[in-house]
């Protein structure tokens, strides 16, 4: 059985259908990416997942569980941790606060403690900073924050709502080489992307999203070498 | 420099001019009184110190109500207008607690116990009926336009109000002296009022206490992550409305014992007390920074001091007579100030157009 599915998925804002019944499955241990372009319902999959949208239609299921009939913060205890669009990170509270607050929903002090230091492992920036106030971090910086802030949860499932957004090269691929990282740790994640090329580079499997509809399913090595996706998302002729 | 000049120059206009100028006629005004009065020398140093220690504790007063103000707002941003009512349920259901205590000796036999026996029931009044305003008039209006919640508001104010006029009556009701806290005591060889000291410790601590809770405690960075954006806080695992009606919570614990310590310093309860005291403990909020916990409590004792020390200070020098009354002049000047040339108060940010 696939760790996260979605049934025939139509999510609405107000009247207007973002997602026009969307299938889609995660299994345990993958990278899958959903690419598209803006507009395309990428972040309104991950919201209708997280249960920020409730589906007016169709059914959400983490490990044969219906997520749909859950709070935002219930689905969280269920092992799923988003890394929200634009970063969303606490601008005025510090670092070390916005790391705690990752770790909301836990109790075992030593293990937070542990992940803690894995996470300043993972970004060595954000233990120099761990006093500043969030808000003066650099975009970079922020990204880090928000990747290990939903670490903190020790997520099984983790979304990536793009990732790359806003960051120089560099930095994109060392948040890619980190997310690649965190996948060999053990935990499976559903990655957002607008940079096509970066996303389908790690993942396993993508889907290729159009105005609310998946119009492509493949492994991430046949999408690459589609000739629809090189044309459209990967900028080749 | 020159350009600099001249850049200033084509962005003046006049509601600019118009407005230094009243803030200049203020503080001229302001200045003119405060010679006079000091001058003609009206009280002796001894009345000054008096001024300023009641200006201290009923600032601290109102910084524990303008908490409660600023933690909503931080949260909803929403003015909770029936706030003052909230805090005058905790004053005037504490009245008859100690009336009866009184009736049967407890009250001055044990006057610690008794005192705090009063703040739990006034506290707990509070909470409830805070509890019941938010389930009822502002929870189904979560969604709705910002204009909509503050009517409600004022509906819950006025619904509260007359309530417990139905309740209790309409008279004014006096609230027995403590004898503990009569007359004068002596800190650091200055001689004030016991009842004066009893409200300003009280209120530190509670004010030292919900700092300590709203900054340290994981609860309190809940609240502070839900003020800044819900849905990522609820991302983290937080439930906002948990956090939503722990916020009243604690606005209405404080503004109860608020109610107990306002009665302490002028004795007496009626059903419209909280008016006037909540707009006061608004401004107190605005002129900090609403939203702020800091800036609240800062505001509280600024106006506090302002209020008790103007009369005296400005208004007598200007040769008005029976200036104690005008202190409500004093109080909203410096709200129409603060509004003028700081708008977002002394501690306060801008706020993000999103959050707007």
């Amino acid at each position: 059985m696939a760790m996260l599915e979605l049934k025939d998925v139509h999510s609405f804002y107000g009247n207007i259908e973002a997602l026009k019944g969307i299938s889609l499955y995660v299994d345990e241990g993958e990278i899958v990416t959903l690419i598209g372009a803006n507009g395309a319902g990428k972040t309104t999959t991950l919201r209708t997942i997280t249960g920020l949208i409730k589906p007016r239609q169709g059914t959400v299921t983490l490990e044969g569980e219906d997520l749909t009939k859950f709070k935002p913060h219930e689905i969280v205890y269920k092992g799923v941790s988003m890394v929200p669009e634009g970063r969303g990170i606490f601008a005025r509270l510090t670092v070390a606060e916005n790391l705690d607050l990752g770790a909301y929903i836990r109790n075992d002090k030593e293990g937070i403690k542990e992940d803690l230091e894995r996470v300043y492992e993972l970004f060595p920036r954000l233990k120099e900073r761990r006093n500043q106030v969030a808000g003066t971090l650099s975009g970079g910086e922020q990204q880090m924050l928000a990747i290990g802030r939903a670490l903190m949860a020790r997520p099984r499932l983790l979304l990536l709502d793009e990732p790359s957004m806003g960051l120089a090269p560099v930095l994109v691929e060392l948040i890619f080489d980190t997310i690649v990282d965190i996948n060999k740790q053990g935990t499976t994640i559903l990655l957002v992307e607008q940079n096509a090329l970066m996303a389908l580079s790690i993942a396993h499997r993508g889907y290729v999203l159009r105005t609310g509809e998946i119009v492509l399913a493949d492994s991430a090595e046949n999408l690459r070498n589609n000739e629809m996706v090189q044309k459209t998302y990967l900028g080749m002729e | 420099m020159s350009e600099k000049i001249k850049y200033f120059l084509e962005r003046l206009s006049w509601v600019d001019i118009m407005v230094w100028l009243f803030g200049l006629a203020i503080l001229v005004i302001a200045v003119i009184g405060v010679i006079g009065s000091i001058h003609n020398a009206y009280y002796t140093k001894e009345q000054w110190m008096d001024f300023v220690v009641f200006g201290i504790s009923q600032g601290g007063v109102y910084a524990l109500i303008a908490l409660g103000y600023t933690l909503v707002y931080g949260i909803l941003f929403m003015i909770n207008f029936a706030h003052g009512d909230i805090f005058m349920a905790g004053a005037f259901t504490g009245y008859f607690l100690a009336a009866k205590l009184n009736q049967y000796g407890i009250y001055n036999s044990h006057p610690i116990i008794s005192l705090l026996l009063i703040m739990l029931l006034a506290m707990v009044t509070s909470v409830v009926v805070a509890l019941i305003t938010e389930r009822v008039a502002y929870r189904p209006l979560r969604k709705a336009p910002r204009l909509v919640p503050l009517i409600t508001a004022i509906g819950a104010s006025f619904t509260i109000e007359y309530t417990f006029r139905g309740l209790y009556g309409s008279g004014v009701e006096a609230y027995p002296d403590m004898k503990i806290f009569v007359g004068k005591t002596s800190v650091f060889g200055l001689r004030i009022l016991k009842v004066h000291l009893l409200v300003i410790i009280l209120s530190i601590l509670l004010m030292a206490g919900l700092y300590a809770y709203v900054q340290y405690t994981k609860a309190g960075k809940a609240m502070r992550a839900v003020a800044e954006d819900k849905d990522v806080a609820s991302l983290m695992g937080v439930d906002v409305d948990r956090v939503i009606v722990n916020t009243f919570i604690l606005g209405a614990a404080l503004a109860g014992i608020a109610g107990v310590l306002y009665a302490l310093i002028f004795k007496q309860v009626h059903f419209f007390m909280g008016f006037i005291p909540g707009i006061k403990a608004f401004t107190a909020a605005v002129v900090g920074g609403i939203g702020n916990v800091p800036g609240a409590m800062l505001g509280g004792f600024i106006l506090g001091i302002f209020e008790a020390l103007g009369p005296g200070l400005i208004l007598e020098g200007l040769g008005i007579p029976a200036s104690y009354q005008l202190k409500d002049v004093i109080a909203f000047t410096l709200l129409v100030l603060v509004l003028i040339f700081r708008p977002t108060g002394l501690m306060g940010e801008r706020l993000s157009e999103e959050k707007v």
